[in-house]
């Protein structure tokens, strides 16, 4: 089973006993405070699909002191194939990657019927939900800690942008957005990991590196590890970027590239590419990248091209070895401040 | 034809960098070398014409070059319709 990024719950006889249009006094099923607690602080997202009153269902989460877990919560009298399509619309994951919980067999048989790739769980087995992360990386980083706030914080930023006159060019002035590329060090590496597990749709190869291969990479004379955090005034996305670049005699080549699809679009990506062929061009070499096609990461594929990547090989349709002639090398947008630590020693710890 | 340029010209003008460019973009005017947008933009042009259209871009078709100016993307598309 693929990584779950989102727990999508029912609310009648699914988060709590009994149904909130014939009973008011409705109670949470046991443990579940805990299980939205363990969840939350991991960096599972949280929200609801549920058929009732918005107003009162808020009410009652309320009152039950859980509201704040949820984002985007969808309590309304339509289709529950809706419901989820409009919330995997707003934290932007694949439909793999979401977690149903119902308690009845029609509505999981009605979502499945739309989305097939959805994961289901029957309510009676809520407490499940607690044991589907084997796959998480094993440390929690402070950005899986923080993910719900960041989507509270880009809540405010698309408010914020909807309201905007003028050219969104403009609006992106307003964000003073600052975008620093770094060196990965040891204390980057667990979240470096956690970026490759998770990135699929800005993911150049798909390859995911463990903490120990990122570890050798970080002690290799011949590898650069770039790590990339992007803030701006509603707060920051979090280290969101990384690029991992081989260099032989002649060449630098970029192995995996991958931008986290929440900056989508502030186009960072273009912007670490900018960076690498600058790279490139002063330690005098050609540059190269690896390039994996799948049926996620057309937006990557159109980050390179755009960039001015070209195609050296194109007898294997589904991987790719792109090079750039460095002819044309694109400035940093003038709304974004672009600061670079090129230092290699800066800030490892001693083991 | 004659509506996709006034189009693309309006989607142009309205996401420029330079906000305050006097002249109206030519038909062959580079629009990355002149510096009026750049290649981020290109992604959102794209995203803004397969919407519009509601076609698909050949992915061999994607390069700086065909977006680079009304007059490119204008053969872009028909090529892309046949």
């Amino acid at each position: 089973m693929k990584l779950i990024k989102c727990v999508i719950w029912d609310l009648d006889n699914t988060l709590w006993e009994g149904t909130l249009l014939e009973d008011n006094s409705v109670r949470l099923k046991d443990g579940i405070r805990e299980i939205l607690e363990k969840l939350d602080s991991e960096g599972v997202l949280l929200s609801i699909a549920s058929r009732n009153n918005f107003e009162h269902a808020m009410d009652i989460l309320k009152k039950l002191g859980i509201d704040h877990y949820f984002l985007y919560p969808q309590i309304n009298w339509s289709a529950k194939s809706l419901s989820i399509k409009n919330i995997q619309k707003e934290i932007n994951v694949g439909f793999d990657s979401l977690l149903f919980i119902d308690d009845q067999q029609f509505e999981l048989d009605e979502v499945k019927s739309v989305y097939p790739e959805i994961n289901l769980l029957k309510a009676e087995n809520y407490r499940e939900v607690e044991n589907m992360q084997q796959h998480l990386p094993k440390m929690l980083t402070l950005d899986s800690k923080r993910r719900r706030l960041m989507f509270v914080e880009e809540q405010k930023r698309r408010a914020a942008e909807e309201i905007f006159e003028g050219p969104s060019s403009k609006f992106l002035f307003t964000l003073n957005m600052e975008f620093l590329i770094k060196r990965a060090t040891q204390s980057d590496l667990m979240r470096a990991e956690e970026l490759t597990v998770r990135t699929n749709q800005l993911n150049s190869t798909g390859i995911q590196y463990s903490y120990d291969e990122l570890n050798d990479y970080l002690n290799s004379q011949s590898h650069d590890l770039w790590i990339c955090e992007l803030k701006d005034r509603y707060g920051s996305y979090g280290k969101i970027g990384l690029a991992l670049v081989e260099n032989d005699h002649s060449y630098s080549n970029i192995r995996l590239l991958l931008m986290s699809c929440r900056t989508l679009s502030r186009g960072v990506g273009t912007v670490l590419l900018s960076f690498l062929m600058k790279n490139a061009i002063m330690n005098n070499k050609k540059l190269r990248a690896d390039f994996c096609k799948t049926e996620r990461n057309r937006q990557m594929y159109l980050t390179y091209k755009f960039a001015n990547f070209n195609e050296v090989d194109s007898s294997n349709n589904e991987k790719l070895l792109l090079e750039n002639d460095l002819s044309l090398i694109q400035e940093y947008p003038p709304y974004i401040k672009v600061i670079i630590k090129n230092n290699r020693n800066e800030g490892v710890s001693i083991v | 034809m004659c509506n996709i340029k006034v189009d693309l010209r309006k989607f142009i003008e309205a996401n420029m960098e330079i906000f305050d460019y006097e002249e109206s973009i030519k038909d062959d005017d580079n629009i990355f070398e002149k510096g009026f947008v750049n290649s981020i933009f290109a992604m959102r042009l794209l995203q803004y014409i397969e919407d519009k259209y509601n076609i698909i871009v050949n992915d061999d078709e994607i390069s700086l070059n065909n977006f680079s100016s009304i007059d490119n993307i204008v053969s872009l598309l028909k090529r892309t319709e046949t």
